[in-house]
């Protein structure tokens, strides 16, 4: 952990979200301070610990690969922002190309 | 018939079966309180009235054709607040965030889909901080919820408007969730019975994921049998969550029959007696642990060493996984979408900045870091490594005691407005963190209130993983000892 300031206007797109000027100057100290903070587990003896992932361990719940009706069409596309026919609709994803 | 919306769930379904009241009266009581003291309290979110009268007409119908009663009926009729991040169909389902305004489920969660099968009334919807992210309710978007105890401060959270309605009489029941002490701090906070479930015991099927390893749907209650008559409608195997294992669920209420302390063995762990901790809820903690070895049980003093580090971890683990569940939010296929985007990316940030608030920009920023390049191994591999020693802390208690008695929050309800650095907010979850990154399950009861300001106080235990008979017949016996003191 050499570098633990986090670039919160990095990070921020990293994680596909617009942050305001405002936000990222009031967000970059808490952030340092909730980062300081975590730093704490380095301290900590790991070696040959394994890591949890789950609050306990099931692994492979497996069942019958059975087609089963799933939701209807138009209850999923009942909450879309917008839509066209039986797709969502979004704006154009390649620039240049014909919508 | 007056003052239904007192009773808990055993008395109302007490009251039901004897044919003192109809459902349709009882949810018309919870109904006319609501519109009378929540405007004060601001517990919920939407009611959907109609739907609960209908549901309710139902209840009773199904009722009168029944004969002999049976545990099984225990949920007829009766109606439960539910947490607005769990899908009842039809229903709106916003997690307390602007980005979900709007939205309309289009089927029931798991829990729900077993509710109602229990003839449970599942219409009016409850406050909390946006997707669960917080210790106050203050975090909400969509609506202010205050302690029904003392209207100046907060209900606690992140299930604060499911704990001001149980503790504000405005509902019979209601349902919370709990991440890393979202149940239990918000129960302490307002004179609840708060349960965790372990990790499996319930589905999350239709529940908005926060930390997907370690989310828990649990009961908030007037007492510890109606938690069990509540958690008995809820836990079991879903096939449409691979995380609840086909492990047998035992019959709660029975497992109150002749609940006794005697002979129990409570470990008292020390790390859980801190600076932080408040003076009065150290009284009122010190008092429980005293009414426990009078009435029989063994107070074993325990170590759980790697305590220290709960929080840190769990302040890597819950938003590295609430980044990535958190996700799916993108202005795509359901709530907000932005209108001033002009591409993709623009559309996911900018959908994302306008519908999230602060807290879950933080949450997303920080979980989205510790995942990041570079980062990963020293701060999220690391921490899963931690968790393990968490976990095996509890592990080893439990091979010596029953369960654990400990503090549910540092302080009891603070003022609205108080707490304004994030940090110091996360504290508020110091003793019901390290039990969840162990996945087991633990209860916050009533316990007393403080000398100063007269605010409820609980207190918490804490027992192994799908050991909840036993952590309710201990509750249990705790209560019968200090019965709960209405407001």
């Amino acid at each position: 952990m050499e570098n633990p300031a986090i670039d919160v206007a990095y990070v921020a797109e990293l994680a596909r979200l617009e942050l305001t000027d405002e936000e990222k100057s009031v967000f970059q100290p808490q952030l340092e301070n909730i980062v300081k903070y975590v730093e704490k587990i380095s301290s900590v003896d790991v070696d040959g610990v394994p890591p949890t992932l789950h609050g306990h361990a099931v692994v492979n719940a497996l069942r019958e690969d059975v087609v089963r009706p799933s939701m209807d069409r138009e209850e999923a596309l009942a909450n879309a922002p917008d839509r066209t026919g039986d797709e969502f609709l979004l704006p154009k994803i390649v620039e240049g190309a014909e919508s | 018939m007056s003052e239904l919306y007192k009773l808990g769930i055993e008395e109302a379904a007490k009251g039901l079966e004897k044919g003192d009241f109809s459902s349709v009266e009882l949810t018309r009581a919870i109904i006319d309180r609501v519109h009378e003291h929540d405007g004060e309290i601001g517990a919920y979110l939407t009611f959907d009235e109609e739907g609960a009268l209908a549901a309710a007409k139902v209840a009773d119908v199904i009722r009168s054709g029944k004969n002999a009663a049976s545990s099984s009926q225990a949920l007829l009729g009766i109606p439960v607040a539910i947490k607005d991040l769990i899908n009842v169909r039809g229903q709106p389902c916003t997690c307390g965030s602007k980005i979900l305004k709007g939205y309309v489920s289009p089927y029931d969660a798991t829990v729900i889909k077993n509710l109602k099968a229990a003839g449970a009334v599942c219409a009016g919807r409850v406050n909390m901080d946006e997707f669960a992210m917080g210790s106050s309710t203050e975090n909400s978007a969509l609506g202010r919820t205050v302690n029904p105890y003392d209207t100046s401060r907060v209900p606690g959270g992140s299930s604060g408007g499911s704990a001001a309605a149980v503790g504000g009489d405005l509902a019979i029941a209601a349902l919370g969730t709990d991440t890393g002490g979202s149940i239990r701090q918000p129960a302490s906070f307002c004179n609840c019975v708060g349960l965790k479930p372990s990790y499996g015991r319930v589905s999350r099927f239709g529940v908005t994921a926060f930390a997907s390893s370690l989310d828990q749907v649990g009961p908030m209650t007037k007492n510890v049998t109606d938690a069990a008559l509540l958690l008995q409608g809820l836990a079991g195997h879903d096939e449409m969550d691979g995380t609840t294992p086909d492990i047998p669920v035992p019959d709660y209420a029975k497992a109150l029959e002749g609940a006794t302390l005697k002979g129990v063995k409570l470990g008292l762990p020390k790390e859980y007696f801190i600076d932080g901790l408040d003076p009065e809820v150290k009284a009122i903690t010190d008092a429980a642990v005293k009414t426990c070895a009078d009435a029989g049980a063994e107070i074993v003093d325990v170590s759980l060493p790697h305590t220290e580090y709960a929080m840190a971890v769990y302040y890597i683990v819950a938003p590295a996984e609430a980044s990535a569940n958190l996700a799916r939010f993108d202005g795509v296929r359901y709530g907000h979408r932005s209108d001033k985007s002009d591409n993709v990316f623009n559309l996911y940030a900018r959908s994302r900045a306008e519908g999230f608030g602060p807290e879950v920009k933080r949450r997303i920023i920080m979980g989205t870091y510790v995942l990041s390049s570079g980062y990963y191994d020293a701060y999220y591999g690391r921490a899963l490594k931690v968790r393990t020693l968490i976990r095996r802390d509890f592990e080893e208690v439990f091979k010596k005691v029953d369960a654990l008695i400990a503090p549910v929050a540092p302080t009891a309800a603070f003022k609205i407005g108080e707490v304004q650095d994030p940090l110091t907010m996360y504290l508020n979850d110091l003793f019901t963190i390290p039990g969840s990154l162990a996945g087991n399950c633990s209860v916050s009861i009533p316990a007393g209130f403080t000398a100063s300001a007269h605010l409820p106080v609980g207190v918490q235990f804490i027992a192994d993983a799908f050991c909840e008979d036993k952590l309710l017949r201990i509750g249990k016996a705790f209560e019968d000892i200090v019965p709960p003191v209405r407001g």
